[in-house]
Formats: structure tokens, C-alpha cells, sequence
């Protein structure tokens, strides 16, 4: 690997870190969509910053995209207010025009700098490098780098800080409040967080991967934990591993390593979606499976409990008195054998006493839907694990 | 009566959008009841616990704990808000959730730590929750998500709790055991402020009542002023047949 190579991935692996952690609360509020606002209306921020420096790296740019990003959420919230519209459409109003007044802005005063829309919205990740931090003739590495360690490092700090504030104002912001932890200043101070984050990211990667890189390793950890450390540490580690990947999966097809990033994210979420434990589709689909099959063989369990005369439980009628099809009662008639739950003499099937034990504590839980009663069945049956 | 005076709310007027929802209440509220606050839907009742805790900001009047604002008064007072206000899929852990009564009495930065978590545990095991204290919150049933919130407010050892509808979407088990234990809150001394829904219970569960329909109906013991006529000003509608029953 070459220099350039291996500060581009360290670039695109620190801006992933940074995004990763304000996403996480941005996600678990609810409020995905305002990074997209805040990635767009923080272009007039950093043209008037350009206006009055007249110097693309200055810090004052930072500042000023910084502070429309908030303006964005404020106006977002004020619209809201109103009470005329929800705030999907609130964000809908806000950050186009914004974008539009950073863009016309361009057009009219600044079409002979570099500063250009395409740059704004995608980024360019090869060109990072070029961008040194020169102090008294010495080159401290790429500027974007530096720029996105320290947003990193002042991310994180907060995050250990605040931990618990950001937690409680996050689940429920009426305790929050009551307690005395100010849900107003955790919600502008996440904003703020975000804003800055967004703008120091979006001049390396572009405004479209920031978005990517907020709410996609955050959505994707959500599907697998249920611990808020951990869902942090595995967005952490979906960003780095999506910008690790997505920079080589760029340099196999020659392609924009922002948009192999953006894909690579997009293609490590659908993995999970499909595959995750818990909540992946194809583990949701395989329970809803096992609960229809055991609600069946409850219902058979007590029939057979229900039933003392032969002819109702004679094995060849029982299609007939349950109303099934051969193919689920055969299913059924296995699963309730193979538990030793029934046995079948003389072609006639009747409960074991284990199956009668089961059948009179599954019928005591329909009726009392004391959940203490089933909890040692919640091991052997999904029907019971909510 | 020389009882102390645990909330005292003057002229408190709270809108929305310049619109009132509570019209120039006077309340006042002793210490050591078990009190209800019922009304009709939209009544407020909600609005007046959250604008006592400081939730919302009323555009008039005063409110006081003890004798002083809200804000110097924190640690005497615990909250339960309604269980459909926050989002049961977070992902956190029942004990975890019960932690957060901690972290008033905390403050801002510090961590909760070993004796955090004994009290809380505590809390748990009083509600009977404690088998379940490493269930995440969205596998609890509703009457046991609305006892984690119950451990929750015991944490932070109050001197008044505010609930708001403890008995919603919880099964009977749950509801005796809740009423339960803010009976025994009450014998130890506490105040509890209750919005309830269920007027047949009223006689049963509480010793205090306030009938609120944006402005104050009425408020004094159940077994003076829990009436129809009191029943039929707050609700708009003949409440005999409901309450004789």
C-alpha cells in the first residue's frame, strides 16, 4: 500500500467513527432524517464563511455550517409548532431552500473559486491527501485527517461524559426533565455535535455518504443488540469495516470510493436485515413458522384432553374432527410424538402424562395469562416468548 | 388541621399555542393523601403534573413543593409518566431502566455504581420484578413494564410521587399489586398524586380526590366530595347510574 492509500482508508475510517456515534442517538430518537437536512443547509453556512475569509479552510467555515445546521433544526421545530404541518414535511420545507439560497449564492458570487455543487453532495475522497497540513515548513499528514481526529476525539469525549444524560433524555424525556437533566440542552447539544460533524465530514466525503455513514451502522447495530454500549461499539465497527471495504471494493471496479462506501453500508445492512438472530427477516419468518405449527399442536393436545371416546381420536379421523389438512396434521401428530407428549396405541392417539402436564399448564396460562407460569417454557417454545 | 402542605398551586394557567388547557387553578394538596386526579379526556390532568414538575411552562400562576419552586425541590419528588410516552424497543435492560431513578440525585456527569444498583435492585424486588431485572424492556409484558416504572420512582425515595395512569393496559394482578404498594407509600408518610381513569375505583384506592375539567372542579376526601353532583359538573354527563353501582 502506498501513502496516499493508507491515509485515505484512515480518513474515511476516522470520518465513519464520527458519524457513527451522534447517529446512533440520532436513530434511537427518531430523527434520521435530520442529518440529510443538516448535510444540505449547511452549504450557505459555509459559502458566507468563504464570502468573508475568502479561504476554503478556514475554521470560521466549520463554525458558521455548524451554526445553520442548528438553525435548521430550529426552524424544523418552529414550523412544527405551527402545528399546520408534521415534521417530515417541516424538514421537507427547510433544508431545500436552504441548500438553494448556498447554491445561489455560488452562482452569483463565487462561479470562478473552487466550489462546486458536485463536491458539496458527493465528496472526493481520492483527492484528501493532496490537502496537507503544512506548520513551519513541516507536513503534518492530510488536513481532513486532523480536522476529523479532533471532531472524533471531542465526539467521544462527550459521548463518555454524557453518557448516561444522552441515555435517559433519549428513552424518556419527561424523567429526564423532572430529574433535572434539561432534555432541551441534550437535544441542541446532539444537533450541535451532529452539525459539526456533518460539516467537517461532508468536505472529505460528501454530504450524500454522511448520511450513509450516520444512520447506516447505527440502523444495521440496532437489528442485532439490545444493549445501547453495544450498539454504539457495533456501529463503530460496521463504519470502519464499510469504509475499510468500501475504499479496496472501489479500487477493484475503478469506481467513487464515497459511493463503494455508501454501497458497502447499504450491503452489510440488507446481510443483517436477512440474517440477524433475533430480528433478521428470515429468523422472524422461521419463528411465525414454529408459532403457527405449536398453536396447532395446542389446539390438538387439547382436543385429545378434551376428548375421552375413542372415535374422536381414532388416528384416522382425526383430520376430519379438526378441520385440518393431511399435511398439517401429520406435522402436528409427529411433533406431539416425538416430544412424547401423545402415544398412539391401537390407532388411537391419547396424551402421555407428560403431554397432559403440558396441556394443563399451557391451558392454565391461556386463562390466567400470568406470564410467571410459563417462563420455563419460554426455553423449549417460541409461542411463549413474546 | 395543622397537616403540612405538600403541593401548593395558585392562579396556574398552562396553554398550548396560546390556547388554555388549565384555567386558573388553585390546588392545594396535603401531605400524606393518596390522591386522584380524574376528568374527562382532554381535562388537563396529564398537563398538571407535568407543568408541577416543571415539564411545561405555565403562562400563569404559582406552584410550589414544600414551600419552594420546583427546581430546588428535585430530590422530594419522584415521577411516573405515562408508559405510552416512551419507546419500549430501546435497546436497555428492566434494571437498567429502574438505574435512571439514580440519576437525579446523581447529577449531571457521574455514573451510577454499586450503590446505585442495590437500591435499585431493591426497587425491583419490592415490585416483584427482580427475576426479570436482565430482560430487555421490550420483552416485558405492560403490567410489567408499568412495575419497572413503578421500581423506578421507589428508587428515588421521594416524598411525593407523581403517577400518571399506573393502571393502564395493566392486568387486574398488576393493578392490586400496584395500588398496593402506593398504599403502603401513603402509611409511610408519603404523598401520592395519581391521574386515574377508572371512576369505580376511586372509593376503593383513594382517600383524596380532585375533579378537574380545565378548570378545578373539586378537591377534598373521597368520602366528602366523591358525589354525583361533583361527578356530574366535571364530566358533563349524569353519573348516577356509574357510581351507585
Amino acid at each position: 500500500m502506498s501513502n496516499p492509500q493508507i491515509e485515505i482508508q484512515l480518513i474515511a475510517a476516522v470520518v465513519a467513527m464520527a458519524c457513527a456515534i451522534p447517529g446512533v442517538f440520532l436513530v434511537l430518537r427518531k430523527m434520521a432524517l435530520i442529518s440529510d437536512a443538516i448535510s444540505h443547509s449547511i452549504l450557505p453556512g459555509i459559502v458566507i464563511g468563504f464570502f468573508i475569509t475568502q479561504d476554503l479552510n478556514s475554521p470560521l467555515l466549520i463554525l458558521l455550517a455548524a451554526l445553520f445546521g442548528v438553525i435548521t433544526v430550529v426552524m424544523v421545530e418552529a414550523i412544527q409548532k405551527t402545528g399546520l404541518v408534521k415534521e417530515d414535511t417541516a424538514i421537507g420545507l427547510v433544508f431545500p431552500v436552504l441548500f438553494s439560497v448556498g447554491v445561489i449564492l455560488i452562482a452569483k458570487n463565487a462561479s470562478d473559486v473552487h466550489l462546486d455543487i458536485d463536491a458539496v453532495l458527493l465528496g472526493e475522497l481520492a483527492f484528501a491527501p493532496f490537502d496537507r497540513l503544512i506548520v513551519t515548513g513541516a507536513d503534518w499528514g492530510p488536513k481532513s485527517l486532523w480536522i476529523m481526529g479532533s471532531i472524533l476525539l471531542l465526539t467521544l469525549s462527550l459521548l463518555v461524559l454524557f453518557f448516561k444524560e444522552l441515555k435517559v433524555s433519549t428513552f424518556d424525556a419527561g424523567l429526564s426533565s423532572a430529574l433535572g437533566i434539561s432534555p432541551v440542552i441534550m437535544h441542541y447539544g446532539l444537533m450541535s455535535v451532529s452539525s459539526i460533524t456533518v460539516v467537517g465530514a461532508f468536505d472529505a466525503v460528501g454530504a450524500i455518504l454522511v448520511v450513509a455513514l450516520m444512520i447506516a451502522p447505527a440502523a444495521t447495530a440496532y437489528l442485532l443488540t439490545e444493549d445501547l454500549k453495544k450498539m454504539i461499539g457495533l456501529s463503530l465497527l460496521f463504519g470502519v469495516v464499510s469504509a475499510i471495504s468500501g475504499y479496496w471494493a472501489a479500487n477493484f471496479l475503478d469506481a467513487s470510493i464515497s459511493g463503494s462506501i455508501a454501497t458497502t453500508l447499504g450491503v452489510i445492512f440488507l446481510m443483517i436485515y436477512l440474517f440477524a438472530p433475533k430480528r433478521g427477516l428470515i429468523s422472524v419468518l422461521y419463528r411465525q413458522k414454529q408459532q403457527r405449527i405449536e398453536v396447532s399442536l395446542i389446539t390438538f393436545l387439547l382436543h385429545l384432553n378434551r376428548h375421552e371416546e375413542e372415535s374422536e381420536r381414532h388416528i384416522n379421523h382425526l383430520q376430519e374432527h379438526i378441520n385440518w389438512r393431511a399435511v398439517r396434521a401429520r406435522t402436528v401428530l409427529n411433533l406431539a410424538e416425538k416430544n412424547n407428549l401423545v402415544q398412539i396405541t391401537n390407532n388411537v392417539v391419547s396424551l402421555t402424562e407428560k403431554g397432559l402436564a403440558f396441556t394443563e399448564k399451557s391451558l392454565a396460562y391461556i386463562i390466567n395469562n400470568r406470564d410467571e407460569k410459563i417462563e420455563p417454557m419460554k426455553e423449549d417454545f417460541f409461542l411463549f416468548r413474546g | 388541621m395543622n397537616q403540612k402542605i405538600a403541593v401548593q398551586i395558585d392562579d396556574l394557567t398552562v396553554a398550548y399555542n396560546y390556547k388554555p388547557v388549565l384555567w386558573d387553578i388553585d390546588l392545594t394538596v396535603p401531605e400524606g393523601v393518596l390522591m386522584a386526579i380524574v376528568g374527562p379526556n382532554g381535562a388537563g390532568k396529564s398537563t398538571l403534573i407535568k407543568a408541577i414538575l416543571g415539564i411545561i411552562k405555565p403562562i400563569a400562576g404559582s406552584i410550589s413543593i414544600y414551600g419552594k419552586p420546583y427546581t430546588k425541590q428535585r430530590k422530594l419528588v419522584a415521577y411516573v409518566p405515562q408508559k405510552g410516552s416512551v419507546d419500549w424497543d430501546f435497546p436497555t435492560t428492566a434494571l437498567d431502566v429502574v438505574m435512571m431513578g439514580t440519576y437525579g440525585s446523581l447529577g449531571w456527569i457521574k455514573r451510577p455504581g454499586e450503590k446505585e444498583k442495590k437500591i435499585a435492585l431493591e426497587s425491583m424486588e419490592k415490585v416483584g420484578m427482580l427475576p426479570y431485572k436482565n430482560r430487555q424492556i421490550s420483552q416485558l409484558s405492560g403490567g410489567q413494564q408499568q412495575r419497572v416504572f413503578l421500581a423506578r420512582a421507589l428508587v428515588q425515595d421521594a416524598s411525593i410521587y407523581f403517577m400518571d395512569e399506573p393502571f393502564q393496559g395493566v392486568d387486574a394482578t398488576t393493578e392490586i399489586a400496584i395500588i398496593n404498594i402506593l398504599k403502603e407509600l401513603r402509611k409511610a408518610g408519603k404523598t401520592v398524586i395519581v391521574v386515574h381513569h377508572d371512576l369505580q375505583t376511586v372509593p376503593e384506592y383513594f382517600d383524596w380526590v380532585t375533579f378537574l375539567n380545565v378548570k378545578k372542579i373539586a378537591t377534598g376526601p373521597v368520602k366528602d366530595i366523591f358525589n354525583d353532583d361533583n361527578l356530574t359538573k366535571t364530566y358533563g354527563i349524569n353519573y348516577k347510574v356509574a357510581v351507585n353501582k
